[in-house]
């Protein structure tokens, strides 16, 4: 087989594989899970093998006219550069872990079925988003990835949280594809064709007429898809779904696929200077923001998807400044290490029958008990921190290696203020994620008190995936050189100064935090130890995440009542917890970290109170006007009814009296007609 | 003959028969008005059809026609004036009115409840 057609298949196999698992998963759960894992693991073998055709050499182009439009045509089209290559075998490897790890995580679930079948279309339509050399086919992938996150976000449909992070991710997505469209088509409209080819021609050949507002169009989108300020309040809200799909929405579906597209697009928004400032400046907000409020939470997850913010934050910076070979290894360690982070993060939860990191530190021996995770987290914890030689080090010093080249003026894609901001920014941030990753590392696995529940061994299928994703997380990095070859840029390995400057600052971080929790550790000892076990400790994994999702109102209240500090799932700070090192680091700017600095709140005055005004307005004239004009129209026919009613009288003789007088009316009226007719 | 002897008399038969029908209580005498009417017509008919010396005679053929739908008819009337008898005890029209409808249903047609005695009556007419 021809690669085109080899490539053609890896969307199409795990799309198949969904909508089979769709069709016969309820009535013959035994194919559920093959239905599961083999299209994605058939996809994850011909994505390789696409991967080393490729070999980052000459672009593979295909396409077949799909439908003629009258005016720009759409195509059925391939582009398979460096980084689609590279990226759709990220997706496969991530999407494989999480089919599998999902089989043991959910393995009680009466939806497996349908769950499995998401996740498969989920996959198939982030490949399609990858390989797609057409802009409105990558549109259909990009929003058949809005739906399935969702409808897997809203896995635990009987919780009201799970359904509220639902319909928020999909809104607020949703909201930036609304530009995310006009952009498109404003694109087209300039450039005639939707063929990312065609389209990077016209780039090239300065033919576009608005690159500004293109741009600006686009990176709403973006921002809506990738959550970059100021859309990404869905994403800490998504952690309500199951742990498995936090892992696959995080590292390699949904938020990669606005840095990806970013990057397939970026000669368009090199284009405009004014674009790439704004990126560079959304960027550095997302960055720093977010891993302040990573530093603030409590629930585990939410930390690891504020972390997932910033690192995409890094990724639209290495964008802004110009340098796609960065971003795109940023995005592949990230996927792995994030992966590997949050299928962890299930693990941790499953053993400590908890989300919340304050109740985890006040729990002895969990490393003892899932010593898997308790490594491979270790690894992805490091790699995140971007400590060498793990992967996170040789991707982040790829972006700060790119700001800095353009923030002294190297670089002619994007203007040297753009370069700045993403530098100084940058660092900030990896001092903050030291922060927060020693933070999590430190709650999570060297708690004191009550050893934890002993749950037995985690499923082979968990762990086994865990050391699988530890492997690009370790040495990913040391690929560096070669992958420098696959995308079209100079080299990504490290320079001494912006090593020096990273690795330190991220020093420093990871030491200040372990000396505030070992000047806090003692404090905590005195506090009251929390309750939080495991309510079905024997059950799947999934019971116990979604037995503490549904608690957490209830522990919300007692934290309002002043009982025992406790996890919050909601938009609400956890009760204080004075043995945190991110309160002591963060002083008076916790109380906001930890509400994701008040955004929630702030489109809830802007946004969600107007829009609930107008729905009762809505119902008012509804009720009240429209109503009113109905109940007007009737009283005439009541009225002609109520006359005509008292005309049937029941004797047959009045109504033989009625006709005959009619009768004899019509008579006398014809003959006058015809009289003065004659 | 004249025709204006004949006519004369069937609008007078006519008339008188009218008269019974719109005024008269008891049904048998409705009914025999009835009667009367349509002898009227039978009338009218044969004098045209003489008047008119029409030679298929279709006047007097319509007569004889009216004649037999006539005599169903005062058979099937006086059968169920015969059983509204036996059943009220009277054959007085006025009395008989239980298709009438009741004052004091105005209200909307959604909520409308049936007047209690309502059904009973209906009932009790078509036993």
């Amino acid at each position: 087989m021809t690669t085109p057609t080899l490539a053609v298949l890896v969307p199409l196999l795990p799309f198949l594989g969904a909508a089979a698992g769709l069709l016969v998963g309820r009535r013959a759960g035994g194919f559920a899970r093959p239905l599961a894992i083999l299209p994605t693991l058939a996809a994850l073998a011909l994505a390789l093998t696409v991967a080393v055709h490729q070999g980052g050499g000459k672009v593979i182009d295909a396409a077949t006219r799909l439908t003629p439009t009258g005016s720009v045509p759409i195509d059925l089209a391939l582009h398979i550069d460096g980084f689609a290559a590279l990226v759709a075998v990220l997706v496969t490897v991530v999407a494989t872990c999480v089919q599998v790890y999902s089989t043991a995580y959910l393995r009680d679930d009466p939806r497996y079925a349908s769950y499995a079948a998401l996740v498969s279309l989920f996959t198939s339509a982030m490949l399609l988003v990858v390989y797609s050399g057409d802009l409105m086919v990558l549109l259909v992938g990009w929003e058949v990835m809005g739906i399935c996150s969702y409808f897997l976000v809203g896995h635990y449909w009987e919780t009201p949280e799970a359904r509220a992070a639902s319909l928020k991710a999909f809104l607020v997505t949703k909201l930036g594809d609304v530009p995310f469209l006009f952009g498109l088509f404003a694109l087209a409209a300039d450039a005639g064709t939707f063929r990312i080819t065609g389209i990077l021609d016209t780039v090239a050949t300065g033919g576009l007429q608005h690159p500004t507002v293109i741009a600006l169009l686009l990176i709403a989108g973006v921002a809506g898809k990738s959550a970059q300020f100021p859309l990404h309040t869905w994403l800490p809200d998504a952690m309500a779904g199951p742990t498995p799909v936090s892992a696959l929405i995080h590292a390699a579906t949904m938020v990669a696929a606005g840095v990806y597209f970013v990057a397939r697009l970026l000669p368009v928004f090199a284009a405009s200077a004014a674009a790439m400032t704004v990126l560079a400046v959304l960027a550095a907000v997302t960055m720093v923001g977010s891993a302040l409020a990573a530093l603030a939470q409590d629930d585990i997850k939410r930390v690891l998807a504020y972390s997932t913010i910033g690192q995409l934050g890094y990724m639209t910076g290495a964008l802004a400044v110009g340098d796609r070979g960065a971003a795109v290894f940023h995005l592949l360690s990230h996927g792995a290490f994030k992966a590997l982070l949050f299928l962890g993060a299930g693990v941790i939860i499953h053993a400590a029958g908890t989300n919340s990191l304050s109740a985890m530190s006040r729990m002895g021996g969990l490393p003892k008990r899932i010593p898997d995770a308790y490594w491979t987290m270790t690894i992805a914890l490091l790699a995140l921190a971007a400590m060498p030689p793990f992967a996170g080090f040789f991707s982040k010093e790829a972006v700060l290696v790119a700001a800095e080249h353009t923030a002294l003026g190297d670089s002619v894609t994007a203007p040297a203020g753009a370069g700045w901001i993403v530098l100084l920014s940058g660092l900030l941030t990896a001092l903050l994620t030291a922060a927060y990753a020693t933070r999590l590392w430190l709650l999570a696995f060297r708690g004191h008190g009550p050893a934890a529940p002993d749950h037995g061994r985690q499923p082979i299928a968990m762990s086994a995936v865990l050391w699988v994703l530890a492997v690009p997380s370790l040495a990913l990095g040391l690929a560096v050189g070669q992958l420098a070859g696959w995308f079209d840029v100079h080299a990504l390995t490290p320079t001494v100064t912006t090593a020096v400057l990273g690795t330190g600052v991220a020093a420093v971080g990871g030491i200040m935090t372990y000396a505030a929790w070992r000047a806090l550790r003692y404090r905590a000892d005195g506090s009251v130890p929390l309750g939080a076990v495991a309510a079905h400790p024997d059950a799947d994994p999934a019971t116990s995440e979604e037995a503490a999702i549904a608690t957490l109102p209830r522990a919300l209240n007692s934290v309002r009542a002043g009982e025992t500090p406790s996890a919050a799932y909601g938009d609400l700070a956890p009760a204080p917890d004075p043995g945190d090192p991110g309160r002591l680091l963060l002083g008076p700017l916790h109380r906001h970290a930890a509400t994701g600095f008040h955004l929630d709140a702030l489109y809830a005055t802007l946004f969600v109170r107007p829009v609930r005004a107008a729905a009762e307005l809505v119902r008012f004239l509804d009720r009240e006007v429209v109503e009113t004009y109905v109940r007007g129209a009737r009283t005439l026919p009541r009225w002609l009814g109520t006359a005509v009613r008292r005309a049937q009288t029941g004797n047959v003789q009045t109504y033989l009296g009625a006709l005959l007088a009619g009768s004899v009316v019509l008579a006398i009226a014809a003959v006058l007609v015809a009289a003065a007719g004659a | 003959m004249h025709l204006a002897y004949p006519a004369v008399l069937a609008a007078l038969l006519f008339c008188v028969g009218l008269y019974g029908v719109l005024a008269r209580r008891n049904a048998i005498l409705v009914l025999m008005s009835v009667e009367l009417m349509l002898n009227a017509v039978n009338l009218n008919l044969v004098a045209f059809d003489v008047w008119l010396r029409d030679t298929l005679h279709s006047g007097q053929a319509l007569t004889l026609f009216t004649i037999a739908i006539a005599a169903a008819e005062i058979g099937i009337g006086l059968a169920i004036v015969l059983m509204v008898y036996r059943n009220r005890g009277t054959s007085d029209i006025d009395k008989l009115r239980d298709t009438a409808e009741t004052a004091g249903e105005d209200h909307d047609p959604d909520d409308a409840t049936e007047a209690p005695d309502g059904p009973a009556q209906k009932a009790e007419a078509a036993a």
